[in-house]
């Protein structure tokens, strides 16, 4: 009885996490980006400087009609939208927050192969704006599609070798493990691998200055041109999600997790802290960068990050080994 | 110069750094009302009395959208013998707003300083016909025309005010 409500309580958590966490981030991004440009961002919903910006886009969201055009493929266009969320939410499910009050490590389930399992669904989300764009019937989000599909081989290789590295150094793949294993000298060992990771991880997202996929210049938002409503919206949330996936993975991986003063009681929000800060980072570039052309996305993965990540793995092993 | 790679990186972080820690440059407009400097293009004013009727802002308007009617009228002579004189009367003095582009043609051309700019720019209409502000409405607009910007320390104070100046000297001193 009492390990169902476990089971329970720690799913609700999990799914409230995932229905907050990327609304925060959206918001933070509202806000911080506006600021970045010398504007203020939303004002009006909500009264205080446009708290409630994100539920009032949501409600006309909600309101809005889901088209599926004529040309399309029916069914893969319209699973895409939750082929794209899900795997986050999942991912989720894996991610530790840390210690809560001295309660051990809050987390919705801990795996051996915790960092596969992330990785991996992580890879499916981004399956879903390729299915977009290839299901959408409408030849600039096929060009789209192309484009994700691009990008997803070429930073897959630089991601899974930098987060390699980083299993390598704790030799274990649970992130719990990975966390807990974490010094503070790893921050200078690891720092090529965090930066390749990071990187990798915009790309994956498509977040700008990754996002010629979307490229709304020139392939009008690629594979999400086609859809509206809830739809829509559903591909906004899996790129906000990916976002706090992405930051936590990072801060799991790199910056030590829960690693701070008072770890065993408050753990749990350095860990928020410190994603926080990771997705403040991922707002801050897309304000400051410019897109990337395709061929420049696909030079940086291949000459730059694949290198900078094969040379971290061999540090990371003349680490370990010495 | 070596070419410093990751210097633009740099750059745009600076930026949008600076951007955020310092105050938007936003104008909170419906709730904070616009601070606008003397003869910002809002609406054209006219001072009725001033106006000759002579039909140079209506000539001179590239979108004709001033429209001019007036009459003459006799003012009989103020003196036995003396001539009677006329004078020009408006009859009507409409300004079209919707076809209007703001160009301060009209304003610029006046002889007798009879239309001036005010700031005021909240008129929008529901229709089209009622952009078009007759004589007594752009009267009204003559009370929110600000005083003219100070002049710059040490400026000419312009030829009007010399003339006027020397005279008054001379007659007091008479
Ligand atoms: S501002 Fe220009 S367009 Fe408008 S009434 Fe005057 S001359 Fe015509
Ligand atoms: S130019 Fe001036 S004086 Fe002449 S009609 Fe127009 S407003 Fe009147």
């Amino acid at each position: 009885m009492s390990e169902a409500l476990d089971v329970l309580l720690r799913c609700l958590v999990v799914l409230g996490a995932f229905l907050t966490m990327p609304l925060l981030v959206g918001q933070m991004e509202h806000k911080a980006m506006a600021h970045m440009q010398a504007r203020v961002g939303p004002m009006a919903a909500g009264g205080f400087h446009g708290w409630a910006q994100l539920v009032a886009d949501g409600v006309k969201f909600a309101q809005k009609e889901s088209i599926t055009p004529a040309a399309a493929d029916r069914r893969v266009f319209e699973l895409a939208p939750a082929v794209a969320l899900v795997p986050y939410l999942v991912a989720m499910v894996a991610i530790p927050l840390g210690p809560f009050f001295g309660q051990g490590v809050l987390i919705g389930q801990d795996l051996d192969l915790g960092l596969f399992f992330v990785l991996a669904a992580m890879s499916v989300g981004v399956l879903g704006t390729l299915m977009g764009g290839l299901g959408s019937g409408n030849k600039y989000s096929y060009l789209g599609g192309m484009r994700v599909a691009a990008q997803l081989m070429s930073y897959e290789l630089p991601m899974v070798l930098a987060a390699a590295s980083a299993a390598m150094l704790a030799g274990t793949l649970s992130l719990v493990g990975i966390a807990d294993a974490f010094e503070p000298w790893w921050l200078v060992v690891q720092l090529p691998g965090l930066v390749v990771f990071f990187v990798a991880g915009l790309a994956e997202l498509q977040r700008p200055p990754f996002d010629a996929p979307l490229a709304d210049a020139e392939l009008v938002m690629g594979p999400l041109t086609e859809y509206g409503g809830m739809r829509f919206a559903m591909f906004l949330l899996a790129e906000y999600a990916g976002i706090v996936v992405l930051a936590a993975l990072t801060t799991v991986l790199f910056l030590g997790g829960w690693a701070g003063p008072w770890a065993e009681q408050l753990g749990w929000a350095w860990t928020l802290l410190k994603i926080v800060g990771v997705s403040f980072l991922v707002i801050w570039a897309r304000v400051a960068y410019p897109r990337l052309r395709e061929d420049q996305v696909n030079v940086l993965a291949w000459k730059v990050l694949v290198p900078l990540a094969l040379a971290q793995v061999t540090l990371t092993t003349v680490v370990v080994v010495w | 110069m070596v070419k410093a790679y990751g210097r633009g990186l740099w750059q745009g972080l600076r930026v949008t750094w600076r951007n955020l820690t310092r105050r938007s440059v936003t104008a909170h407009y419906p709730d904070v009302e616009p601070d606008l400097p003397p003869r910002s293009r809002g609406v054209i004013a006219l001072q009725e009395e001033n106006c000759t009727s002579c039909m140079l802002c209506a000539r001179e308007c590239p979108s004709w959208c001033i429209t001019i009617d007036s009459h003459k009228e006799v003012i009989p002579a103020a003196t036995d013998g003396g001539r009677d004189r006329s004078q020009n009367v408006l009859d009507r003095f409409d300004i079209d707003y919707s076809i209007c582009m703001y160009c301060s043609i009209c304003i610029e051309v006046c002889p007798f300083d009879a239309l001036h700019w005010s700031p005021e720019f909240a008129y929008a209409e529901g229709d089209l016909k009622d952009l078009t502000h007759d004589m007594n409405r752009l009267r009204t607009w003559m009370d929110t025309v600000p005083p003219p910007q100070a002049l710059d320390p040490g400026a000419e104070q312009g030829k009007e005010l010399d003339a006027y100046e020397r005279t008054r000297a001379t007659e007091e001193g008479l």
